[in-house]
């Protein structure tokens, strides 16, 4: 149809056109029209160019992301693509996260706790420095902790609202006095609000990050990588790689294939699952698997009735057949898990058959509510697995009688504004990739309208307490809410890496807000 | 005559676009602020955020605002990055323009000898083969001959990279190697649209008087073709070419997500997802304005190839 009209338009144009007899030049003059629109475009075309790239080698590695920070100011800006970028690579804290998820020394070499629990000292190393060339101290321990409080904007920053006053006791000696006790402060530390700033290098965060770790920022290609070089000044061991290119790929297919035709070493985390098999069946490539904190979540409005009742969230966690979904959206890759609790946290505990895959009694649960036939909004944002869960979701509640209509709403814009913050929604799946955010079924505010004064109560007591307390009260939390069906967890997105053969130091599993770059080397 | 009345319609059809751009930016759903602040964003903060961006300000001063800063050449900053917006359009609107520019030689060289051949041969197999190839060719979007560039070129043969950009000053040998694919998968599509246009072109003209006059004056059929054919043939062609070239800056778009290429099609997916409108709009109203300027061209170039049409 388009060719077509096209065409009529064009014999418009030329019936416009006499035929009489043309004279030679006419040619030369259209030759020449068309040179001088190429010559244009050359001549425009060259005229910028203030983009510099680095040309790779033995010391160089290029890793793939499936996201680009949309600037290097995590202060400012939310999301997980500038901590993964520059946590721990280009910014330290005082502690760290391990392979492990266990809160370690990293600026502070070491802590005590007073008896309250509320007063942290702090031992500092004395041979840190930052990119700037200023030397850090407790006085910038004391400006980082409390510029959280006073220019932070992102809501991470909450997180420190528990901190009452810092004091630089001795240059090698901060100490930190909580309002009350807190075991989350700590972990928080170990993550983006705990990232230690010196007052001569937050001017222009937003470009020119200034940090203590092994490497610096050396240039930032926006649309197409950041490029990381080691840090001359690093106080600990030097890396091995003297640059890390960060590479970002809008494309999961793209990311794919620059690893296949050898344009990058890694694929930080592969987003099509389905093309795992090709790299695990090539000798020339290494895939790590392991787990993630991104929790699936199947949410249900528990606010809003038909969902407020208990037997028909209980219905439709016994009406979908969780493994047959992952099967889908993930490729069976993944764990299931039964609660907001990822491998990784110290309490932990397989709750994945707490509702099996029982249709029958789901429809009985439906009976007893009264809501045989219940229709429900399903309202996913427009992202791959949650489009798939979403379809297997449906066709499985459709066999007990609920009928999910599905919308699907662009994310994140939409899908923030109306089931997040508006919430107007029955049943919505998201990722829930923050660490510990268990937490959050303790706010009644959050999107999930869920009300359990219990739940709060062992929330704040597994804050206050000691480390066992904490993983005993979490625990109780993880299984209440489970019990209650107060979402329906599908699935622990799995951490799926891709190498080149021979490249040595990658993370198993991801328990921080960072893609540790430290540790990567090349086997001889 | 006709010059001044087509830059007095490009300026009206600029100023019209202007407004249709920002209205239709302004009922977009999604509120900057909350995607920059993100999930669990205060009220608080989201208001201050609103205020620093100026999006709480009325919808005509924002507009006024807007196109104040275009007509000084203030493009504003961006709501994500906080930089202004200008050098990093330029940035990316060259490496579109030496895609968009590639594409379209590669239309032409390939369009033009193959769509007069057809032409020439079209009562012959091998111009009905052309002629059946290009209606083949002209149905497949640039991007999926783009994933089977880069399957064939990349991944299998390991002979281009897969995508990713390299500045001319930087590598001119990087620039050219990932220049080819992109820039294949956007030209080729297009020369197969542009051949069948040559080709009825050039049939029309094959069927003219004057070149039954010329061929009974004694010239050969290709020589007759050559001196007296083509350059009548061309006029058309020239039109749809400026026409292309519209379809060419939008087709990149796309091609430009798939290879990874940092133009002005990855900067305005990337402005949309993160609601970084006033980069959008600059990029639109860029996008728009070229348009506009080559087919204001397109018209002059009418008013240069054919005295008739100066007078009108």
């Amino acid at each position: 149809m388009l060719a077509e009209s096209r065409e009529w338009f064009f014999w418009g144009r030329r019936w416009a056109t006499p035929p009489t007899t043309p004279r030679p030049t006419k040619l030369i003059t259209v030759l020449r029209a068309l040179l001088a629109i190429a010559v244009l475009i050359t001549l425009t075309a060259c005229s910028a160019g203030s983009t510099a790239y680095s040309s790779p080698s033995a010391a160089t590695i290029t890793i793939g992301f499936s996201a680009e920070p949309a600037n290097l100011d995590f202060t400012s800006t939310d999301g997980a693509a500038i901590p993964q970028a520059l946590l721990y690579n280009v910014y330290q804290g005082l502690v760290r996260l391990d392979a492990q998820g266990k809160v370690v020394p990293l600026l502070a070499k070491s802590w005590t706790l007073s008896e309250d629990r509320r007063t942290y000292d702090f031992q500092l190393r004395d041979d840190a420095t930052f990119t700037n060339g200023a030397h850090f101290t407790a006085e910038d321990v004391k400006f980082s902790i409390n510029r959280v409080k006073t220019a932070w904007t992102v809501s991470t920053k909450a997180s420190m609202d528990v901190v009452d006053h810092v004091d630089a006791v001795a240059p090698d000696h901060a100490r930190v006095v909580l309002s009350k006790p807190s075991n989350n402060w700590l972990f928080a530390m170990a993550g983006r609000v705990g990232a230690m700033f010196t007052p001569t290098g937050t001017a222009d965060l937003r470009t020119t990050p200034i940090g203590t770790g092994p490497y610096q920022l050396d240039r930032f290609n926006r649309g197409d990588s950041l490029v990381l070089k080691a840090n001359p000044r690093y106080w600990g061991p030097k890396p091995t790689f003297g640059t890390v290119v960060l590479k970002y790929f809008a494309d999961p297919t793209a990311l794919n294939n620059a690893l296949l035709s050898n344009g990058i070493d890694v694929i930080s985390s592969v987003q099509t699952p389905d093309s795992l098999s090709r790299f695990e069946t090539d000798d020339r490539f290494t895939v790590v698997q392991g787990t993630t904190t991104g929790e699936v979540v199947l949410s249900f409005n528990n606010a809003r009735a038909p969902l407020s009742d208990k037997r028909v969230r209980q219905a439709l966690t016994y009406a979908i057949d969780r493994r047959a979904l992952l099967a889908t959206a993930w490729a069976g890759k993944g764990l299931l898990i039964g609660s907001m609790v990822p491998p990784s946290d110290p309490w932990y505990e397989d709750l994945s058959n707490r509702y099996p895959y029982d249709p029958d009694r789901a429809r009985e649960l439906l009976a007893q509510a009264g809501q045989p036939h219940p229709v429900l909004r399903l309202r996913v944002p427009n992202l791959p697995y949650a489009v798939d869960s979403a379809q297997v979701i449906r066709s499985d509640l459709a066999k007990v009688g609920v009928t999910a209509n599905i919308e699907e709403l662009d994310f994140p814009a939409v899908w923030l504004k109306e089931v997040f913050s508006g919430h107007d929604y029955d049943m919505s799946i998201v990722a829930h990739v923050e660490p510990h955010d268990l937490a959050t079924f303790g706010n009644p505010n959050y999107y999930w309208g869920y009300r359990n004064p219990r739940v709060g109560a062992l929330l704040a007591q597994a804050d206050a307490g000691t480390p066992e307390q904490q993983v005993s009260g979490l625990r109780q939390v993880a299984s209440t809410i489970s019990e209650d069906a107060a979402a329906d967890w599908l699935f622990l997105l799995p951490n799926l890496v891709v190498a080149k053969a021979g490249i040595t130091g990658l993370a198993r599993d991801q328990v921080s807000d960072s893609f540790d770059l430290s540790n990567l080397g090349r086997a001889s | 005559m006709i010059v001044l009345r087509r830059a007095v319609i490009l300026l009206v059809t600029t100023a019209v676009a202007s407004l249709v751009v920002f209205a239709l930016l302004a009922v977009l759903p999604g509120d900057p602020a909350q995607v920059a602040l993100g999930v669990n964003a205060t009220p608080e903060l989201l208001a201050k955020a609103r205020h620093e961006f100026g999006t709480d300000r009325p919808l005509p001063v924002q507009y006024a605002d807007w196109l104040g800063g275009l007509l000084s050449g203030d493009l504003g900053r961006s709501y994500v990055t906080g930089e202004p917006i200008a050098p990093r359009l330029l940035d990316r609107f060259e490496v579109t323009l030496w895609l968009v520019g590639t594409a379209m030689v590669i239309a032409a060289l390939v369009a033009v000898p193959l769509g007069a051949f057809a032409a020439v041969r079209h009562r012959r197999t091998s111009g009905v083969l052309v002629s059946a190839a290009s209606q083949l060719g002209a149905a497949v979007p640039g991007f999926l001959a783009g994933i089977l560039l880069v399957e064939v070129f990349a991944v299998h043969l390991r002979l281009l990279p897969s995508g990713g950009w390299t500045p001319p000053n930087a590598d001119f040998g990087a620039f050219l190697r990932g220049l080819v694919l992109p820039a294949l998968s956007l030209g080729l599509v297009q020369a197969a649209v542009l051949t069948r246009y040559v080709r009825s072109a050039v049939l029309d003209v094959l069927r003219a008087d004057y070149l039954r006059t010329a061929r009974a004056k004694g010239l050969g059929p290709v020589r007759a073709l050559v001196r007296h054919g083509l350059r009548n043939a061309a006029v058309p062609v020239v039109t749809v070419l400026g026409l292309q070239l519209a379809t060419l800056l939008v087709g990149a778009v796309i091609i430009e997500r798939v290879f990874v290429v940092p133009g002005l099609g990855s900067l305005l997916l990337d402005a949309v997802g993160t609601r970084d409108l006033v980069v959008v709009q600059d990029v639109v109203m860029l996008l728009v304005v070229a348009v506009l300027l080559v087919n204001f061209l397109v018209d002059v170039l009418y008013a240069v190839l054919d005295p008739k049409l100066r007078r009108a």
